[in-house]
């Protein structure tokens, strides 16, 4: 009854099963290492868990005696819908469940028993129709060639250019075209009156998928790839926080939980922004403290200058710094500056570190991640910048980093408040970055600040600022008006509540 | 009387729904250690014993002043005597360990809390404490209306305090999201009646309610409501809401360890309208410490160490009738380290123990009236420190500095570390639980029996009911069983003649502790002290 449909086209389902059973397991492998960290244990798990389904699958199939071509229908319709909605189920439940592995393995499980079924059974519908020995040796050969081109597209072609929830949702419609398509290549071997209700299963289905991928960016919104955007070329999960590096536009991106910390397009903009103006102020400046800033690009600029003695980073998370050691595009970016035999790099959090540490420095940068989580927001307090005084002499220029003035107006005047608040004298300046959008910074010093565009590094060296544009960063536009908000202080952290007030539903 | 089933215990202490939490079925293998702490009972009971006597003393001292009690009570008498120039004093304390209920532990860099962890900025009113306060470099300075300002480092940091119901954490105490639309409308009438409260004044100008409580109005009306229980009260107010219920239950378990129907009205309404700004009605901010009040403890003690005699327990006290200069009054003890006893004679004792101590010890105690006594009434308490090698993955609301389960009798827990700004990695829970109703079950002695691991368990238990992955986290539990912990506040005992009688002396004994105000804050403790140093030192000078 088969006889009259073309055989590759027997093939060609089997190929794009194969393909769609090899990319769910390479999802959830790669969400598991993405989000749970260490990737050896969360691919091993995966691909155990999967292979051990499958076998599971495959010994279950004895047990369907009837009606194997309407089984195989609905388990390509399961199939698509399990694997189809695996990636965008994954992601947004990560940020709400505790059993996140659990869910994770079981999805992997049952998509890999529903795999582990769907070659015996086909195998066991053709083989009335087709010599046996060449249909095992065409199916598992196909299925085979599947795998190879699943695991070369997968990370070449479709992570970069789906994203890993597309992906997913691709493949799930592709499943459940397969299913749909079968109800027409077996038709003979479907009763009648079940064919309909098969089709409008899948129809259904296909329907959901099709919803979902066009819904995708908003399904992900609480997950993280859309707000990542690129494709991801690294990821780190620490005790601390998740990094990811992607790549998109020439350039890459650093991003911690999610949040872009530089594009290697235009960082040059910030950190020159952030870094200069404190150490124009300064006569010959050779003790620097870097507070955050594990990504070792601030280090870079500092290090322009001939007559730096000494830099100190003080950044939580070795995880961070490590990667700006090690990870070749960084490395290359930072200049290697956390080689720099001048440069030591201290992991600790810098709320307990200005408490032991007894040196004093020329010049203060300071480079935290900006103020979203009361741990972060305790670096932003009166208390911190006070403790902060005993590390500074009487001339000591400090630069921060303090959000967007423009969208965050009380979160930006906030930290200059709360500056003050502590004894600093505190000039606001300002500078563009494109990824970011204009970008607020102070300086802060406790005696009068005088900034000598002379002794800007050599020409060639900056790409942003010159003798002539310093002084415009410190000249505010109208539209980024003084402010006086609450001060922040360990008690209240009002700028904790500020900036999730402000950012909240923009970032 | 046999000895209590874990099962039995978990499900008495936190609710039979928990039993299904812990591993009651089957004994629990644990990785992690600790020890069962607790206050030297065994000394502490043989003063019961009636062959427990002096032999004959050779080792006599002639000393001015001695006060009997390291905790916050005799330790602020000792500060307050130091710093009016009187130092001719030895300050006696049982236990190896100062600060009674207010004392604290430390491993490495972490410090935490056995008892008492915070204060409440004192009311410009309190100078004796804001004087304390601004030596020990707490209070920065004092604005011109008489408000201590307190060091940043001092004040509870951001987040403060959160509580779990519902199956998830809210910011607060008063769990809004849970809570129907009446619950919030009662909180709000109940918040109105406390302002009420706060700001009222007798004619005389005092407050109804106020820190030391020395200094509150004893018009009759403040005391109808010591009269009644708070639930009473709340049921007076037409007030029925579970969710306001639980929330000044929690209140009261939490200051006096009393349930809301075995407290006054009076002392309910205390914790709150007491600490209310006169000025916006906000409350006090918090001070605290990573070793909670065990930091005052140990700047106390810093500033007469060698006046300070520990692990000598006093057996006998027999004051003389001469009073005046020349009153000579015996204190007779064991010193726990040589076995040997030995005897003071001072012209004046402050004794700084507890009441139901002080009737076997005082000779004569108050001419032998039983009554003067027995009204006091003390809580037992436990309290643990849940080492952890990594903080829970949670979501919503970040640790906080208290961190209070809606469902639990227990009170929650501290993160002792978080006062320091350790934000990541290993630190300390201390966990609360007042025996609140629950010691009427068992008896002291069946508790006593209790093992080491069957407290673990309870504590593991009940934390497992927000973090139920916390098992794999733990390294240690040490427990501190708290045999007479806290005065209890019932109904009518505050206001008693006898509670306000025990405060004068008997002969030429004084007295000083918290228990003297009926209710256990380390403010009243701190009164008491300063004002018995201040009563000998009317005599003396």
């Amino acid at each position: 009854m088969l006889n009259r449909v073309p055989l590759f086209l027997l093939y060609v389902n089997v190929l794009v099963i194969a393909v769609c059973g090899l990319i769910y397991e390479l999802l959830a492998g790669t969400l598991a290492s993405y989000m749970l960290g260490d990737s050896v244990t969360q691919f091993s798990l995966v691909i155990g868990t999967y292979l051990s389904a499958m076998g599971v699958g495959a010994w279950l199939s004895r047990y369907i005696q009837q009606q194997l071509a309407q089984a195989f229908v609905e388990i390509e319709l399961a199939l698509a819908f399990l694997g189809g909605f695996s990636a965008p189920l994954l992601f947004m439940a990560f940020p709400f469940v505790e059993w996140f592995r659990p869910l994770l393995l079981g999805l992997v499980f049952a998509v890999g028993v529903f795999v582990g079924l769907e070659l015996p059974l086909l195998m066991r519908i053709l083989k009335e129709h087709l010599d046996f020995s060449d249909l095992v040796s065409k199916v598992l050969a196909f299925d085979y060639v599947g795998a190879l081109i699943a695991s070369i597209l997968f990370p070449l072609v479709f992570v970069p250019y789906l994203g890993l929830v597309r992906t997913s949702l691709v493949f799930g419609i592709l499943n459940a075209c397969v299913g749909l398509w079968s109800t027409f290549l077996l038709r003979p071997l479907l009763r009648p009156h079940h064919v309909l209700s098969l089709r409008i299963r899948a129809a259904i289905v296909l329907a959901l998928l099709a919803a979902g991928f066009f819904q995708a960016a908003q399904m992900t919104r609480f997950g993280e790839e859309s707000s990542l955007g690129g494709k991801i070329i690294h990821t780190v999960a620490s005790p601390y926080q998740r990094i990811a590096v992607t790549s998109k536009r020439g350039g890459f991106q650093l991003y911690l939980n999610g949040h872009l910390q530089f594009n290697s397009t235009d960082e040059y903009r910030y950190h020159e922004a952030l870094v200069h103006p404190a150490l124009l102020g300064i006569d010959q400046p050779k003790r620097i403290l870097v507070l955050g800033g594990g990504d070792g690009l601030a280090v870079r600029e500092i290090l322009r200058y001939p007559s730096i003695q000494r830099v100190v980073l003080v950044d939580l998370d070795p995880a961070m710094t490590d990667l700006s050691k090690s990870f070749p595009p960084l490395v290359a970016l930072n200049g290697a500056s956390l080689q720099d035999p001048r440069v030591e790099v201290i992991n600790q959090d810098a709320f307990l570190w200005v408490n032991q540490s007894s040196e004093l420095f020329d010049a203060v940068i300071i480079d935290f991640p900006d103020p979203g989580s009361f741990s972060i927001g305790k670096l932003y307090t009166t208390h911190f910048f006070r403790k902060l005084k005993d590390r500074i002499s009487a001339n000591t220029l400090v630069s921060i980093q303090c959000t967007s003035p423009l969208v965050a107006p009380q979160s930006y005047w906030c930290i200059v408040r709360t500056l003050e608040a502590a004894g600093f004298v505190v000039k606001p300046f300002h500078a563009s970055v494109p990824s970011f959008g204009v970008w607020g910074y102070a300086l802060a010093s406790l005696s009068d600040i005088q900034i000598d565009a002379n002794r800007l590094p050599p020409d060639g060296q900056l790409r942003f600022l010159n003798s002539k544009n310093l002084a415009d960063l410190f000249t505010l536009p109208q539209d980024i008006r003084p402010q006086t908000p609450q001060i922040n202080r360990l008690d209240n952290q009002s700028l904790v509540r500020y900036y999730d007030e402000e950012w909240h539903g923009i970032d | 009387m046999g000895s209590i089933s874990r099962r039995d215990l978990i499900a008495t202490l936190l609710g039979a729904s928990t039993a299904t939490l812990s591993g009651c079925s089957k004994p629990q293998g644990h990785d992690f250690q600790g020890e069962l702490l607790g206050q030297d009972s065994h000394h502490g009971h043989r003063l019961r014993e009636s062959n427990f006597r002096p032999d004959s003393i050779h080792d006599w001292q002639d000393v001015p002043v001695v006060i009997v009690g390291g905790g916050i009570a005799g330790l602020s008498a000792a500060w307050r005597l130091k710093r009016r120039g009187f130092e001719d004093f030895v300050l006696l304390e049982l236990e190896s360990k100062l600060g009674g209920t207010s004392r604290s532990s430390n491993t490495g860099s972490f410090h935490y809390p056995w008892g008492a962890h915070y204060i409440t900025t004192p009311l410009p009113s309190n100078t004796d404490l804001i004087e304390l306060l601004m030596e020990m470099g707490v209070v920065d300075e004092i604005a011109p209306d008489g408000t201590p300002i307190v060091g940043e480092e001092y004040l509870c940091r951001e987040p403060e305090e959160r509580v779990f119901a519902g199956g998830k954490w809210h910011e607060g105490l008063f769990p809004e999201s849970i809570a129907s639309p009446d619950d919030i409308d009662q909180y709000a009438a109940f918040n109105q009646q406390i302002k009420y409260w706060s700001d009222a004044h007798d004619a005389q100008g005092k407050r109804f309610f106020d820190l030391p409580i020395a200094n509150c109005s004893d018009d009759p009306q403040a005391q109808e409501l010591d009269k009644i229980s708070m639930s009473d009260w709340l049921g007076q107010q037409g007030w029925d809401s579970p969710v306001l219920k639980w929330f000044v239950d929690y209140a009261c378990r939490d200051d006096y360890g009393l349930s809301i129907d075995r407290t006054s009205a009076w002392a309910g309404i205390l914790y709150f309208a007491a600490r209310l700004k006169n000025k916006d009605h906000m409350m006090q901010d918090v001070i605290t410490w990573p070793s909670g009040n065990g930091h005052i403890v140990d700047y106390l003690s810093q500033q007469f160490e060698s006046h300070i005699r520990t692990r000598f327990m006093v057996a006998k006290i027999r004051p003389s009738d001469l009073l005046g200069r020349d009153a000579n009054c015996e204190t007779v003890g064991l010193d726990l380290e040589t076995q040997k006893w030995g005897g003071y004679r001072a012209k004046r004792v402050i004794w700084a123990g507890p009441q139901f101590v002080a009737s076997r010890v005082i000779d004569g105690f108050r001419n032998g009236n039983p009554i003067s006594s027995t009204p006091f009434r003390y809580g037992w308490w436990l309290v643990a420190n849940v080492h952890l090698r990594d903080r829970p993955v949670e979501l919503g609301e970040s640790l906080c500095w208290d961190n209070v389960l809606y469902d639990s009798q227990s009170l929650g827990y501290v993160v002792s570390t978080h006062q320091s700004g350790i934000d990541h990695g290993p630190c300390v829970w201390t966990w609360y639980y007042p025996f609140a109703d629950q010691q009427t079950k068992y008896s002291r002695e069946q508790l006593l029996l209790v093992p080491w691991s069957d407290w673990a368990e309870l504590v593991l238990t009940d934390l497992q009911r927000a973090h139920p992955k916390i098992r794999d986290l733990v390294t240690r539990i040490d427990v501190f069983r708290w045999g007479h912990a806290m005065v209890q506040p019932y109904p009518g005992f505050v206001w008693s003649q006898t509670r306000r009688d025990s405060v004068l002396p008997d002969r030429n004994v004084h007295f000083a502790n918290t228990d003297l105000s009926g209710l256990a804050l380390m403010e009243e403790a701190f009164y008491h002290g300063v004002r018995a140093a201040d009563e000998i030192l009317s005599v003396l000078s």
